[in-house]
């Protein structure tokens, strides 16, 4: 059984944990969660990016939800920017290829050339 | 969509978007009434009496990206079509007050479906925002009660966000033992 007890404790344990960490570098992660992105399956995604991101600790990597990016037939969408600010935008996204995303991009520094919108646009 | 929780998340995405700063969610499960009653009140930019009148048309957003606004339109079907009431209020300035209801027996009543993730990724979607969520089950003229109230994990966590891995798996734990104490969903 959780209490607010329990929270106190593991805040403690956290925080020292915390402080022997490194410095952001700045990826940032952006999940469109508008009606049209959650009607196509963005919370599992979002959830999955942000179970990965506290799971391995990177705690470099910011995740943020917006609303419509623009492409309602293509959600669930996901963009990445990385350090310097290029943007990389996912289309038709599942917390598979999430986690591919993940893996390969934000922690491997390697673009997902599959996962492009440009791949699926005319 | 097929759970409660997307249309949750959907309209609770609403008050975010509006700038609230803190977000009354409640949710009563009255079994006795055969009831359910789900209760948001933002204190975001509100809307004008114009745009009130229009949000509940399918066609209406203030959003540039698209020009359909569907999330209110689809909440509202939703409660009429399992025999509730849907109301909205709002004031400039102050914030927004939504109410709808349904009918807990109603066969279209979707499952709330996984509402632990869904609520999770609703507390972190921007940390500045509180929420302050009571969900109550009466049964048998009985009241049980959960709450969860962000302002009060702050305090606890001071200034440590709830993002961090074994927060985050409070959270979540916190939420499911506590919904599964009183039968909420
Ligand atoms: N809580 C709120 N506070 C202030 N304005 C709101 C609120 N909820 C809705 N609105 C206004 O009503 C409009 C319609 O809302 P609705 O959820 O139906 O569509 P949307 O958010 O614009 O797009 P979608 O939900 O389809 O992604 C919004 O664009 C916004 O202007
Ligand atoms: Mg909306």
């Amino acid at each position: 059984m959780k209490s607010l007890e329990d929270l106190k404790k593991i805040r403690e344990q956290a925080a020292k944990k915390m402080s022997i960490r490194d410095e952001k570098n700045g990826y940032r992660v952006v999940v469109g969660m508008a009606t049209c992105g959650i009607t196509a399956g963005a919370r599992p995604v979002l959830n999955r990016i942000v179970e990965l991101v506290a799971e391995k600790d990177l705690n470099n990597v910011t995740v943020t939800q917006v609303g419509c990016i623009g492409e309602c037939a293509l959600e669930p969408i996901v963009e990445v920017y990385d350090p310097q600010g290029n943007r990389s935008t996912y289309c038709l996204v599942d917390p598979k290829k999430a986690e591919k995303i993940v893996e390969q991009h934000v922690i491997g520094g390697k673009v997902v050339e599959e996962y492009l919108i440009e791949k699926f646009k005319k | 969509m097929n759970e409660l929780s997307l249309y949750l998340l959907d309209i609770m995405q609403n008050s975010i978007k509006a700038k609230a700063t803190l977000i009354n969610l409640d949710i009563i499960k009255n079994i006795d009434e055969d009831k359910l009653t789900i209760k948001i009140v933002d204190n975001g930019c509100g809307m004008s009496e114009e745009v009130l009148s229009k949000v509940l048309s399918p066609f209406y957003t203030t959003r540039t990206t698209r020009k359909v606004g569907l999330g209110l339109p689809l909440f509202k079907e939703l409660s009429e079509l399992c025999e509730g009431s849907f109301k909205i209020e709002s004031k400039v300035g102050v914030g927004t007050t939504l109410t709808a209801t349904f009918r807990l027996n109603n066969i279209d009543l979707p499952p709330f479906g996984n509402w632990v993730d869904t609520f999770y990724i609703l507390v972190i979607n921007d940390e500045d925002v509180d929420i302050k969520y009571t969900h109550k089950v009466i049964k048998n003229n009985e009241t049980k009660e959960f709450v969860f109230d962000t302002i009060e994990i702050k305090n606890i966590l001071d200034g440590m966000s709830i993002k961090d891995f074994s927060l985050m798996q409070w959270a979540k734990d916190y939420i499911k033992n506590g919904l599964e104490e009183i039968d909420a969903i």
